[in-house]
């Protein structure tokens, strides 16, 4: 025992590299590791400059054009098909819509509908659904089956269903969308987490935490959300695309943004619907960003699902 | 001197069992993890508590933690009894009990650095305190425990098993406590690192006076550090009894067959040794034997052993067992 004791002993290292122990040295955190496997995964770097694209395209695009999105050119209208065709001697870079409007302008502006509906849409729903089934997973007993009862039963309602009435009723405009989007989008996402949750609670370190009498709702902001933030993320990625089709859909039905505003959904469409007088450039542009993005924010969620989740941790 | 710090007595802890797929309504069956567990602990002192997995030694340090809701029974801490006190109230003696765990790399949140994981007791019970002297106290009990200061930015998977369970005992040890309950500290560290972790319990202890409550399901570990040492078996205490007492003239057959499977590191004695075997599983702590509940695997049983559960009688020096016929 005794020589263990000299392996032991706190003292020693006290002299020995008193120096070297001044400099605190740096930890690589969990993050780190995963930021640089994602920063290795070429399709995902790829698809996140051309999501950058995409995004400098809506906030800058309309600096590049003279036209806005609303004033109709009387001369082209009628003639479209011969008139309008994008062109970038005369500076309507994607032609004109069927209304003899600027397309380079309306999608540009369609584009920034679309990501906004996208994005805010997953984040409330990510961060209402992460509350709630982090809240439901860690007290668990009968809170938790309440709650999961009642996701249950809002889940069993067709949810394009209550979309589609909630327009009807209260009328179409994009805060509308919001609330019906974020009615239901946060319903699995609560699941995902209420179930990552119930596996993380029975780790020992959350036991540490209680004994040592953290208050419940530390440990779920502490140690349990940050160890969900992988699930959560990656789930948030795959969110946005979907956020997107729904409220294209939307539009497609016609139930969506009203004119003069439009989103992609609303842009293919009109695109569709005039196909057969072959302009099908007003068909091509918005898909092809529709697509492109769509594909995008698909290969990063899978890069960051890679890159968090290496060996199923 | 002997101080007692803790008193439990004839403590309960019953789980809620239902079979998968009954009825919401149907009565659940009542899993007797605990059954009447009675000890006490002295200041400084450490108490070794064996038994097979299952048999509720955990269940046991976390009943005494309140960590678990108690059937029946009292754990009484420093005077008070802790049994049924609320969160809130509860608090102020989470600082004087804590607790280290078996699986090093899992007590430890692998998104925070252990700096933060060593100060968290402290911020807990301490809101008040500055940055700078959380700081200086964090660096101060990874000195102790033997991890360099100025790791504090390293993240938990950049140790090893047993540099982990030290950082464990450091954020055990920040707060000051007067018991640290330990859960199978050892059981998941190689044999040599075992033996540093224990010792550093053991120099921990008489530095600081903390008193220990030690839990192992093998003998030999146990007998290196504890003061005396307690059997259970399916949620029952066989046998107490302090350290040498017990193996040297272990009572209870059960504590009997633990020590006989004990291996001698001498390999002609190993050879020459009857190993005690406990043939049959542990039966189930949902349906205990009636009677004494170890009778079914029991080589003396007689028939009276079924009908009577036996109590824990003192046989002098401090050696208590629950058998009818020792
Ligand atoms: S009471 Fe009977 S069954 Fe129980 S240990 Fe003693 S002899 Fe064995």
């Amino acid at each position: 025992m005794s020589n263990g004791m000299a392996i032991l002993n706190p003292q020693q290292p006290r002299t020995a590299a008193m120096a070297e122990r001044m400099a605190e040295v740096k930890g690589r955190s969990l993050w780190a590791d995963a930021r640089a496997r994602f920063l290795r995964n070429k399709a995902a770097m790829v698809s996140v400059g051309v999501l950058g694209a995409v995004f400098i395209f809506a906030f800058f695009g309309h600096l590049v054009t003279p036209y806005d999105n609303e004033t109709i050119d009387w001369n082209v209208l009628g003639k479209v098909k011969e008139l309008g065709k994008p062109s970038l001697a005369n500076g309507h870079y994607f032609g004109y819509d069927d209304s003899g409007r600027d397309l380079f302008a309306r999608v540009v502006q369609g584009t920034q509908v679309s990501l906004m509906v996208g994005v805010i849409g997953a984040a409330i729903a990510v961060i209402v659904g992460t509350i709630y089934g982090a809240v439901a997973g860690y007290i668990g007993g009968r809170v938790d089956s309440i709650m999961m009862r009642f996701v249950d039963i809002a889940m069993s309602v067709p949810y394009m269903f209550v979309l589609i009435l909630l327009l009807v009723v209260f009328g179409r405009s994009i805060e509308m969308i919001f609330v019906g989007i974020g009615l239901t989008a946060w319903l699995d996402m609560s699941r995902i987490v209420r179930g990552q949750t119930l596996s993380i609670k029975n780790k020992e370190f959350i036991e540490a935490a209680v004994a040592t009498g953290v208050p419940s709702f530390t440990i779920i902001r502490r140690h349990v959300v940050p160890n969900l933030l992988g699930v959560v993320v990656v789930y948030a990625t795959l969110l946005v695309p979907q956020m997107i089709l729904t409220e294209s859909f939307i539009s497609f039905l016609g139930l969506g943004v009203q004119e003069p505003l439009t989103s992609w959904g609303a842009l293919i469409s009109e695109g569709t619907s005039t196909m057969n007088y072959g302009t099908l450039w007003q068909l091509f542009f918005p898909l092809a960003f529709f697509v492109v993005t769509i594909f995008a924010f698909f290969f990063i969620g899978d890069g960051l699902r890679d890159a968090l989740d290496p060996k199923d941790r | 001197m002997t101080e007692t710090i803790l008193k439990v007595d004839d403590l309960k802890v019953w789980f809620d069992v239902k079979k998968p797929g009954a009825m919401p309504w149907t009565r659940p069956r009542k899993l007797k993890a605990v059954d009447g567990v009675s000890f006490e602990l002295n200041a400084g002192e450490t108490l070794g508590i064996v038994g097979e997995s299952g048999c509720g030694k955990s269940t046991l340090a976390r009943a005494v933690m309140q960590m678990v809701p108690i059937e029946a029974g009292s754990v009484v801490w420093l005077g008070d009894d802790l049994t049924g006190l609320d969160t809130r109230r509860m608090r102020p003696h989470r600082k004087e009990m804590q607790m280290i765990f078996q699986d090093p790399l899992a007590s430890l949140n692998p998104r925070m650095t252990i700096g933060q994981i060593v100060a968290e007791p402290l911020k807990t019970h301490f809101p008040g305190l500055s940055a700078a002297k959380v700081k200086a106290r964090v660096q101060d009990v990874l000195d102790t425990v033997g991890i360099l200061p100025n790791l504090v930015n390293r993240y938990p998977h950049e140790f090893s098993g047993g540099q982990c369970q030290r950082i464990g005992i450091a954020r055990a040890l920040i707060v000051d406590p007067q018991l640290i309950i330990c859960d199978e500290p050892v059981s998941a560290l190689d044999v040599s690192i075992q033996a540093q972790v224990i010792n550093l319990l053991m120099d921990l202890q008489k530095e600081t006076g903390v008193a220990l409550i030690f839990i192992a399901h093998d003998l030999s570990v146990v007998k290196h550090i504890s003061d005396r040492v307690m059997v259970l078996y399916l949620g029952n205490v066989m046998e107490i009894a302090p350290a040498a007492e017990l193996y040297d003239r272990p009572l209870h057959p059960y504590t009997e067959a633990l020590i006989s499977a004990v291996p001698i590191p001498d390999p002609v004695l190993e050879r020459q040794k009857q190993v005690m075997l406990l043939d049959l599983d542990l039966p189930s702590p949902l349906d205990p034997p009636s009677g004494c509940v170890f009778r079914t695997r029991c080589p003396i049983a007689e028939p009276g052993c079924a009908q009577v559960k036996p109590v824990l009688a003192d046989k002098g020096r401090e050696h208590l067992v629950a058998c009818h016929l020792r």
